[in-house]
């Protein structure tokens, strides 16, 4: 009996002293979690393409650092928050993941940044768009790359309106994502001398958008806005050309929150003269061109603005691991905000204490179907928006750090 | 008529003391699983399929006694989860008396809904309870308090009469297990009641229910509005768990998932529904690291089970041992 409880009080002291090895990398692996829709309407934006982009993140560094190795691992949310956050859960609490990448689906991604929190953990949020993250909900070690609800509508406003369109319709869908969108547009593109001659409110889901773009030609508008997202955006644009609304080009869609992969899915011939913002174009530069040549490697396509986010998170993220020098959250996340962001995607953007990473957004115009050289060459990238008119600042953000 | 064949697994009192022995040595072997069970397992994980246990066993009375197909749900499991979620949050209102203005939430909608889906029969019914839920869907998705797509975040976890800290995981495990447990008492104590027997009555022949006096509207009303405050529990519970309400609780696919459970576990059977709700659970969490093979796999389960396991997991197991009798 004495031995068993000599022994039992040596591995209880052994188990202590291992766990309060700090610092260094905890069970001897950095975790990375893909945690996103993979079956549902989002998978094409972000689904397996966000896993691919991490690890091509982690090949850059040798899938080492620290002489330990990067593991990915990946799970489908199914657009569901309680299995989101069921997975997050048991992700930090028995599997030793490090950091969760993508986190899809605003409600899911609020609540697991905040299990982040609690557990000391990183969030990397690429593909919801809620500026909340970063706002009244935003945690030390919780980051947001690529568009935001922000963005998708002050970036696009202002970029649009310097180009000279200043009379604005919006097509809205009637929930809260599409309120705001409309808002805040208008905001901007009051702000910025021009007009709102009306809106047009749609239930999500709608498939006849007849009346509301007939609402809009009636506006005399030159600039429809589109204040949905995903299918009805595709309808709109869809319908919109066979009204003959767009085809005279004096009037243009402005996609709000729009990702190539539904351009592909709308086709040139319809979705030509789209004005839209975009964090990231793939034939942009010859670095956006080499990640993209590594992704479509992997995937066959191009990659959206969600892929190229979760890479250059992922990729940020595993260069402060290695300069601090330990998987540690708060001290990796306090590394992250000191170091600049620099790959291929991104360069030499800074991180405020909100973690909402400050990059320059771009202004694209979607060709026409005889610009385009073939598949994925979709956008001339017409002006840069920087970071300030793109996202809120750390004192706009209302987040209390 | 084809559904007399499906006995109630574990038996009912009535058929004698030696029946009822065993039934409840059964219970009590189920129960002392359940109480270790979080020493092996993930309490999260265990305490989730307990809750869509408890909505499936709600579920399961109003069709699986009552014989009435409820398309809509979602509305007081989503319901309750609103409203528990913003007395905890807003109004800082203890633990137990924000799962208590959950249930009565979702009990209050259960008269009115009941009032006016009981009046139509088979599909119809279906169809009104669809249209009720789809109505209390948009009224979620509108009103301000509950913050759109982003849901009710952050809903603290307070403790339990003051002093039963719920922030452990395991704690909070034992508690939702005593509110299951409750609830599926309730349950099995309502379907083994006078009541419960006049409610099967109805489902199989109401005509009949009707000629021996029955108020059969009434019946089904109670039973309406029972299930429907049994829902909210379960969501109440499920705010408590997860700390958030969102709109995935009020969709009309979590109505859909509810009808699934039951049918894979066992409809009209006491146990079937805890059984589907865990198999359904289990897949859509142990399976995500599958990616988008997981809807795949829960479809061919489904496909399975429709065609060859017509009384679901439960209901042919009972079938058997009533064969091997």
């Amino acid at each position: 009996m004495r031995i068993i409880i000599t022994a039992l009080a040596a591995t209880l002291a052994a188990a202590t002293s291992a766990s309060a090895q700090s610092p260094g990398i905890s069970g001897d692996v950095v975790k990375i979690g893909v945690l996103n829709d993979r079956s549902s309407f989002q998978s094409d934006l972000a689904g397996v393409g966000s896993e691919v982009a991490a690890r091509i993140a982690a090949a850059e560094v040798g899938n080492k650092v620290l002489g330990k190795p990067v593991e990915i691992i990946a799970a489908d949310m199914q657009n569901k928050p309680d299995v989101a956050t069921s997975i997050a859960r048991s992700w930090f609490d028995t599997d030793g993941v490090d950091m969760i990448a993508d986190n899809q689906l605003s409600s899911a991604a609020l609540a697991v940044q905040e299990l982040a929190k609690q557990r000391g953990k990183i969030t990397i949020s690429v593909s919801s768009a809620t500026t909340r993250l970063n706002g009244d909900s935003c945690s030390p070690t919780g980051f947001k790359w690529s568009y935001d609800t922000h963005s998708a509508a002050a970036a696009t406003a202002s970029a649009v309106v310097k180009q000279g369109g200043k009379d604005w319709f919006f097509l809205t869908s009637d929930y809260t994502f599409g309120h705001t969108l409309e808002e805040q547009t208008s905001k901007v593109v009051v702000d910025l001398g021009g007009r709102v001659l009306g809106a047009a409110r749609h239930p999500m889901g709608s498939s006849d958008f007849g009346s509301y773009l007939l609402t809009a030609q009636a506006s005399g508008a030159k600039i429809i806005g589109l204040a949905n997202g995903g299918t009805d955006t595709i309808n709109s644009v869809k319908q919109g050309r066979e009204f003959g609304l767009t085809a005279g080009g004096d009037v243009s869609f402005a996609g709000l929150a729009m990702f190539i992969t539904d351009i592909h899915g709308i086709g040139l011939e319809a979705a030509q003269g789209m004005l839209l913002s975009t964090s990231f174009y793939w034939d942009r530069d010859e670095k956006s061109r080499e990640f993209a040549k590594k992704f479509a490697a992997e995937m066959g396509r191009m990659p959206t603005m969600v892929h190229a986010g979760v890479y250059s998170g992922v990729r940020h993220y595993l260069r402060a691991v290695e300069a601090a020098g330990t998987d540690d959250g708060p001290t990796v996340a306090a590394k992250m905000k000191e170091l600049p962001v620099d790959d291929l995607t991104i360069q030499g953007a800074r991180i405020p204490q909100n973690g909402r990473v400050f990059h320059d957004m771009y202004l694209v115009r979607v060709k026409k179907p005889e610009e385009s050289t073939g598949p994925w060459d979709y956008y001339d990238v017409i002006a840069t928006i920087p970071a300030k008119d793109a996202f809120l600042s750390f004192e706009e953000s209302g987040c209390k750090l | 008529m084809k559904r007399t064949d499906i006995n109630t697994a574990g038996g009912s009192p009535a058929q004698g003391p030696g029946r009822f022995n065993s039934s409840t040595i059964l219970y009590l072997v189920l129960l002392a699983l359940a109480l270790v069970a979080p020493a092996v397992l993930y309490p999260i994980f265990l305490v989730k399929v307990l809750c869509v246990a408890l909505f499936a066993l709600a579920f399961n009375l109003l069709i699986g006694y009552g014989g009435l197909l409820s398309f809509g749900h979602a509305m007081f499991f989503g319901g309750a989860s609103y409203i528990t979620g913003h007395a905890m949050l807003v109004w800082g209102w203890p633990t137990e008396l924000g799962i208590l203005v959950g249930v009565v939430f979702s009990t209050l909608l259960g008269v009115v809904a009941g009032l006016i889906a009981i009046r139509r029969q088979g599909i119809y019914f279906a169809m009104v309870t669809l249209a009720l839920a789809q109505m209390v869907y948009f009224i979620f998705l509108q009103m301000p308090f509950t913050g759109g797509e982003d849901g009710i975040q952050n809903v603290p976890r307070r403790a339990v009469f003051g002093f039963i800290d719920i922030a452990n995981d395991t704690t909070l495990y034992y508690v939702v297990l005593t509110i299951f447990v409750f609830g599926f008492l309730f349950i099995y104590r309502t379907i083994h009641s006078p009541f419960g027997q006049v409610l099967k009555a109805i489902r199989e022949n109401e005509d009949r229910a009707t000629s021996l006096g029955y108020h059969t509207t009434r019946f089904k009303l109670l039973a309406f509005v029972l299930s429907a405050g049994l829902a909210g529990l379960a969501g109440a519970t499920k705010v408590v768990v997860f700390q958030i309400a969102t709109l995935t609780d009020v969709t009309w696919q979590m109505s859909g998932e509810v009808v699934l459970m039951t049918l894979v576990g066992g409809l009209g059977t006491v146990f079937g529904p805890v059984v589907g709700a865990a198999i359904i659970i289990t897949m859509q969490d142990y399976l995500a690291t599958f990616g988008e093979w997981v809807l795949v796999i829960q479809g061919v389960t489904f496909v399975i089970m429709v065609s060859l396991f017509r009384r679901g997991v439960v209901g042919e197991i009972a079938a058997l041992i009533n064969r091997v009798r």
